[in-house]
């Protein structure tokens, strides 16, 4: 399934700064599967070692928070990868 | 054309790097950066065996910690491919250990070039064997049966491992400390490891007497003398002499009025018996802050019998300084230049050995640390 993915400002340093990217994959860890292996390092900076999504992290299937990363993704759908407001 | 320079401080903030630059006689400063503004950088340390190159700890607010690299003095920089982590776990219990933050990183041995070390939070043990590039975790400390016993509970940000110290002597001795846990050694290359807290206090645990559970801030040894050991605790100043396992209290020698409490403590590069220390106020709430208003350092040159107060230059009234455990360090010249860098954004410098101090730069976001490279 082809996905469209919307990338946060901090993580933009593996995109060559590319706002919105396109990805593959049915579920939100295949997406970010197909992300790590045409951007390098920018999954751990997401997700740990464990499988769980970092603290300050969020994930979005269009309009919908996924709790892990088994969550579907379908044609179309938009990925989003939102840096949680937090800090000063 | 450049003058030349005779050594660079590398900064490490909670907003990203910055690096103070010497001339020929440590007088004048240069600032640069800041590079990576806004990433939290906890270390950044040049590699004596080859010293064009330098590691970074960096994080930021949001993003998961991550290991740099540069292999041209700090000018560019390139992310590790395989960054420390622990080993994943399949138990599905949700409690598995992931890195939140590397926080400490040394070279390995002279003989072992490309090996490396990083310590991490929660206390996590990490080697690199191709400079920095891919990191696997030392099975032997962070998957060992007592760990949990060991670290019993961790600091509000999370306990972590910091002070490694590869003897200079053989590779396979190690050291490390962990804030709260204590120090520990290994003597086959991190495989297996031990306490090593005898003689040292822990008079926040049930037990003060306790063989692990300590809150060692910074261990070192004296690159005089890899035997001897300095211990910046938070139970007071100690020092032990090899293969004698029992830690010394010598921060009884302190004044009363100034306690033996702080968070970094530095060894002398060519005198064993010399070390210093920046004491903090470890009264009641524990402000942690410069004693009274009146920042100073506290050098022995005896080994820990005596102490000296060295403050000239520094502000003498209403200046609350903390120096965190990383943010104090010297330099290699034949005159040790020493430094520290303040919670508050300023770095002082003393081109002799703390006799006297000058700022050479302020309002830089708040130091964690502060490394000498030649």
């Amino acid at each position: 399934m082809a996905c469209t993915v919307r990338v946060a400002s901090p993580l933009r340093s593996y995109t060559n700064g590319a706002a919105t990217v396109a990805a593959v994959g049915v579920t939100l860890h295949e997406v970010l599967a197909d992300l790590e292996r045409r951007f390098p390092g920018m999954r751990f900076r997401m997700i740990d070692e464990q499988g769980r999504i970092r603290q300050h992290i969020r994930l979005f299937v269009n309009t919908q928070g996924a709790a892990d990363l088994s969550a579907p993704v379908r044609d179309g759908d938009t990925v989003h990868l939102i840096c949680a407001l937090s800090g000063g | 054309m450049l003058p030349r320079m005779s050594g660079t401080l590398w900064i490490g903030t909670r907003k990203g790097a910055f690096a103070l630059r010497a001339d020929a006689q440590r007088k004048a400063w240069k600032l640069t950066g800041p590079q990576f503004l806004g990433h939290i950088i906890h270390h950044i340390v040049m590699d004596p065996r080859e010293p064009r190159t330098l590691l970074m700890a960096a994080k930021t607010g949001h993003l998961g910690p991550t290991v740099f690299r540069s292999t041209d003095r700090g000018r560019t920089w390139r992310e590790a491919a395989q960054p420390p982590a622990f080993r994943k776990k399949d138990d599905g219990d949700g409690k598995a250990l992931a890195v939140e933050r590397v926080f400490w990183l040394t070279p390995g041995h002279s003989s072992e070039r490309g090996t490396w070390y990083a310590g991490s939070s929660p206390a996590g043990l990490f080697r690199s064997e191709d400079g920095g590039e891919r990191w696997e975790p030392v099975a032997g400390f962070n998957d060992h049966p007592l760990r949990s016993q060991w670290i019993p509970f961790g600091t509000p940000d999370g306990e972590f491992l910091h002070s490694i110290i590869v003897d200079p002597r053989d590779p396979q001795h190690l050291y490390v400390g962990i804030s709260i846990g204590g120090v520990f050694e290994s003597t086959d290359g991190g495989s297996s490891w031990a306490p090593l807290n005898r003689g040292c206090e822990a008079d926040f645990l049930p037990s003060p007497d306790a063989d692990f559970g300590h809150d060692p801030h910074t261990v070192v040894m004296s690159p005089a003398a890899p035997d001897r050991l300095y211990q910046q605790n938070h139970c007071g100043i100690y020092r032990m002499d090899r293969p004698e396992g029992t830690w010394v209290r010598i921060g009884r020698a302190m004044p009363k009025k100034i306690g033996d409490i702080g968070f970094p403590i530095v060894a002398h590069p060519r005198d064993a018996d010399t070390a210093w220390v920046f004491p903090m106020d470890g009264t009641t709430v524990w402000p942690r802050t410069s004693i009274g208003g009146k920042p100073a350092v506290y050098v022995t040159r005896d080994g820990g019998r005596s102490w000296q107060r060295q403050d000239r230059g520094l502000p003498t009234s209403q200046a609350w300084f903390t120096v965190m455990r990383q943010a104090m360090c010297a330099d290699t010249h034949e005159r040790t230049g020493l430094y520290f860098g303040t919670t508050s954004g300023e770095v002082w410098a003393s081109r002799n050995g703390g006799g006297s101090w000058t700022c050479i730069a302020r309002h830089l976001p708040e130091i964690f640390s502060l490394t000498y490279a030649g």
